[in-house]
């Protein structure tokens, strides 16, 4: 290169450094948009300012959630996290406390038969609203409100991630302050619509034009939602940092306690933990599955507290009624109503007790999940009232008697590899899924071991999460195909009713053939495809009983299907949060979200 | 000169629609669904209504080329739009690529909202990783086989071989856990307004800016340490030399610039790198830049953020190529004609 050529190549580089520089310059000021000047308070104890109990005197809570708000509109939320997200500015009308009872948060009262809000042939319920009850723009709350928001979520081109609406037939405003919510059924547990953290209530003004298709395009309402709750949006960033600010026009007028929320996002659940218990720069951390050791050597440095709820999620492994031999072609898992395609050996109810007398849950719980969970013996784990006592002898281990069940129902190892045979010669072999996730793993490494021990071979695999529960019709690998002899994910009802959640057991329901298949798109609710008309019948009573004749019948139900052993259930699993300890207030209900009551908390003084 | 820059706009045109071709197609053909993320007793038809509003259940060719418009076409009329503020069109119904998970929020608003972030804390780490690198590549060339050379090659090949993931979590340890120097999560909502306000910035920014340039500064150092190496065996070093030029004047004068003839390459290919964020110490420092922007749309199956930022970053590397030939050529007439 000549000496010019060389110049050249300097002014360039002299020029690219400067661009750089000015870029780095304007960046600047945008690096930190505004947030009007105020810093999130860090976890250590305001005790230097005695402020008084009343509104906005707090200054800012600051959560984290490792998973990052991306929409504030429940109704088209893309994860647990958006729900989190917007229930502190949209509400329902009624919310379950922290001991899964419910309470009314925008109506007066919870109506009931006795108080006439329920009609006599259970086919209604008719809602009261506050009164005086108005938006975060000031303008009131009224029974076209609940109407537009049942309308929107209805609406099919919507695609409203909701399902609390099924059921109902149609609401209409009795009167601006009376909604009544018809069922197409009788309902004996009619608090489904508008009831929880899945089904507030969205302002008719804002979002009218939304509906449909539309709601795809409206950004800004699905970003900032007028709502009645405690706070309103001060700033969105999508999959980042949510900030709140008061809304004025909340109801209670010494509340909320804290001017400023700010959600904001983390790697992942252990750098929330840590932030909350030991660098203590926020004061809240949500989902913390974080290897029990690890969390509590955290919690003992003396930051903060863990905190548990438990609702009535169980991770539990489903048994595969259906034959998933790759080289049945299209048959494969398919069950019909004139072929069931048994399983090998799975249908014979002797290997399905053996393999759930094999695992020893407290090992699993008490390990691998720590204050997150408890070994259970029951589908329907929570809430109390209608758990079940009578499978807790599942809770002991015990090899031995699994062995002499296997021995005895004919399976014997005729070959010495320590591997079982039918008496065809088919090994009992196991192909055993679930979705990648640490603990996950873990829990199968372990079940693996003690099946081995009772001469059952486990293959392991692991899908991806977004691929296992997405349920993509053309993917192979979605728990609806359920292309292997178990699999193990955690489910568990959306409120303290059982009748919903049950009804994933059924094997039709008003001819309707619940269990997927190719038919339905895969889309039924019966994963395992087990088909038992004595369900169905018993399900079918529990939807006209009430009261505690209903808890009863609950009870049956879960038995029926523990001791059948179609899904066997392994822990009841906790949503595990930690709190700073300069935080009071949050209390955790199994069946809302986190800030649930959020206008309660408070700094320590 | 016309015609050669025209030449390399031309091919760089269908180099592009292929990129955005492969980009599209192996997405959408990968496994993988936005409605993974709901809770699982959420019932498969109400999925499968969600993936219908999210259009989804089109057909391929159809999603591709219905994205393609958007993106060659809308988005940047958008833009302009934006930019000028002259009306073109009928700019209200023009379809907007829009995120999955944040239904209804255009991409490109996504990534105008995280750029701010990425350039200041990449483009800095980028800035000190070269600012430091090219002295310690030079002096440490200059005194090869030194006590210098030996432990800035060790520094370097610990640089260059551990990963972000490690160095990041280990500061982190170290610095917001144990001495509590600095915050291990990103305030993306401070606003530098006062002298408090810009120390917490710069606090906040060391962290992250210190991982990515150690990474940095190990690559650049070892490649001007090598490219210096070299240059100082060359005959008109000693020339110089015999010229009885000094050595500060050898060095500085011959040896550096020649030798940074490669390193500029190297480092103006990495420029695109800045606009694409650091995906990995993004992640672990909770930055809202472009490379979190990417994670987490990749790990909540958000394909028309991940399709765009891949593009954006695909014309980014193109153009980037096409401005470094161009000054080439306009450096060097040789390769205007070859």
């Amino acid at each position: 290169m000549t000496p010019h050529g060389t110049r050249k190549t300097f002014f360039l580089i002299a020029l690219l450094a400067v661009a750089a520089m000015v870029f780095a310059a304007c960046a600047a000021p945008a690096a930190a948009p505004a947030t009007g000047g105020e810093q999130p308070a860090a976890a250590a104890p305001s005790s230097d300012v005695p402020a008084e109990a009343g509104r906005g005197t707090d200054g800012t809570v600051t959560l984290v959630y490792w998973q990052e708000v991306s929409i504030l509109n429940p109704y088209l939320a893309s994860g647990t996290k958006d729900f989190h997200g917007a229930s502190l500015i949209v509400e329902p009308l009624l919310e379950f406390n922290q001991d899964s009872e419910l309470v009314p948060v925008l109506a007066q009262e919870i109506p009931t038969v006795e108080n006439g809000g329920i009609s006599e042939d259970l086919k209604s319920i008719t809602y009261k609203l506050l009164p005086d009850v108005v938006w975060s723009d000031g303008t009131p709350l009224t029974a076209d409100d609940l109407v537009f928001t049942w309308q929107f979520c209805t609406n099919e081109l919507t695609g409203c991630t909701v399902q609390n609406f099924v059921g109902v037939e149609s609401v209409e405003a009795v009167d601006a302050g009376t909604v009544k919510i018809n069922f197409v059924e009788p309902t004996p547990y009619p608090y489904i619509p508008f009831v929880g953290y899945l089904s507030p209530i969205l302002q008719k003004a804002q979002f009218t034009g939304c509906e449909g298709e539309a709601a795809q395009s409206c950004s800004e309402q699905n970003t900032n939602p007028i709502g009645t709750g405690p706070y309103k949006v001060k700033e969105f960033r999508a999959n980042d940092t949510v900030v709140y600010e008061i809304n004025e026009n909340y109801r209670k007028a010494d509340k909320p306690h804290f001017a400023e929320v700010v959600i904001k996002g983390a790697e992942d659940a252990s750098a929330s933990a840590r932030a909350v218990l030991e660098t203590g720069e926020a004061d809240y951390g949500w989902n913390l599955q974080v290897e029990p050791a690890v969390l509590l050597d955290m919690e003992a440095k003396g930051n903060g507290k863990v905190i548990a709820s438990f609702g009535g999620n169980v991770e539990r492994i489903l048994i595969n009624f259906t034959n998933p031999d790759p080289n049945l072609g299209d048959k494969r898992s398919v069950w019909s109503p004139d072929d069931a395609n048994p399983h090998p050996f799975l249908t014979d109810p002797a290997v399905r007790q053996a393999l759930s007398m094999a695992i020893d849950r407290n090992i699993i719980a008490e390990q691998l999940y720590g204050p997150g969970g408890v070994a259970t013996c029951n589908i329907l784990s929570g809430p109390p009232t209608v758990v079940s006592t009578a499978n807790d002898a599942c809770l002991t281990q015990d090899i031995e008697g699994a062995n002499a069940l296997l021995d005895e129902a004919g399976y014997a190892d005729t070959n010495g590899d320590g591997i079982r045979e039918m008496a065809d010669g088919t090994p009992l072999k196991i192909l055993y899924q679930t979705s990648t996730n640490s603990v996950r793993q873990k829990t199968q490494a372990l079940i693996q071991q003690w099946w081995k021990e009772i001469g059952v071979e486990t293959e392991l695999k692991n899908v991806e999460a977004a691929v296992f529960f997405g349920g993509d019709p053309a993917s192979p690998d979605t728990l609806n195909k359920f292309f292997t002899d178990v699999q193990m994910f955690t489910n568990g009802p959306d409120n303290p009713d059982p009748q919903q959640y049950m009804s994933n057991w059924l094997c039709e329901i008003n001819g309707a053939i619940q269990i997927q298949n190719p038919e339905n798109n895969w889309g039924g609710s019966n994963v395992e495809r087990w088909c038992n008309p004595d369900y169905d019948a018993l399900w079918t009573t529990i939807t006209s009983a009430t009261g505690d004749a209903r808890n009863e019948i609950a009870m049956q139900l879960n038995d029926t299907i523990v001791q059948n052993y179609v899904a066997i259930p392994l822990v009841f699993r906790a949503s595990v949060s930690a709190h700073a300890n300069s935080l009071v207030g949050p209390q955790l209900s199994g069946f809302e979200t986190e800030e649930w009551n959020i206008e309660d908390w408070q700094r320590v003084r | 000169m016309g015609s050669y820059i025209l030449r390399r706009i031309l091919t760089a045109i269908p180099t592009l629609f292929f990129i955005s071709f492969v980009i599209f197609a192996l997405l959408a053909l990968s496994p993988g669904d936005p409605t993974g993320n709901l809770p699982p007793s959420l019932p498969m038809e109400i999925k499968q209504r969600v993936r219908e509003a999210l259009g989804m259940d089109q057909p391929m060719p159809v999603r591709y080329v219905r994205w393609l418009q958007q993106f060659m076409v809308n988005e940047p009329l958008n833009a302009i739009e934006k930019a000028t503020g002259i009306q073109i069109g009928n700019s209200e119904d023009r379809l907007r690529i829009t995120s999955w998970t944040a239904r209804g929020k255009p991409v490109i608003d996504l990534v105008m909202e995280r750029l701010p972030q990425t350039l200041w804390v990449v483009g800095l780490a980028y800035l000190l990783s070269i600012v430091i690198a090219v002295p310690v590549g030079v002096f440490a060339a200059y005194k090869q086989n030194s006590t210098f050379d030996s432990i800035s090659s060790v520094i370097a090949v610990i640089g260059f071989s551990l990963p972000t993931f490690f160095t990041g979590v280990l500061v982190i340890q170290i610095f917001a856990v144990w001495l509590g120097w600095f915050p291990s999560l990103y305030n993306t909502t401070l606003d530098v307004t006062n002298w408090d306000t810009f120390v917490q910035q710069v606090k906040q920014m060391i962290m992250p800016v210190m991982v990515l340039a150690f990474f940095q500064i190990a690559t650049v150092s070892r490649f001007a340490r090598s490219s210096s190496i070299e240059n100082l065996r060359q005959d008109y070093v000693r020339t110089a030399r015999s010229k009885g030029l000094g050595e500060r004047m050898v060095v500085m004068r011959h040896v550096v610039r020649n030798s940074m003839i490669p390193v500029v390459t190297l480092i103006a290919l990495g420029i695109p790198g800045i606009f694409g964020g650091a995906i990995v110490t993004e992640q672990i420092f909770a930055v809202n830049g472009i490379g979190q922007l990417l994670i987490i749309s990749i790990q909540s199956n958000d394909l028309p953020v991940v399709q765009t930022v891949l593009m954006i970053f695909a014309v980014l590397v193109v153009v980037f190529n096409l401005i470094a030939d161009i000054a080439y050529g306009i450096l060097d007439p040789r390769i205007r004609y070859s």
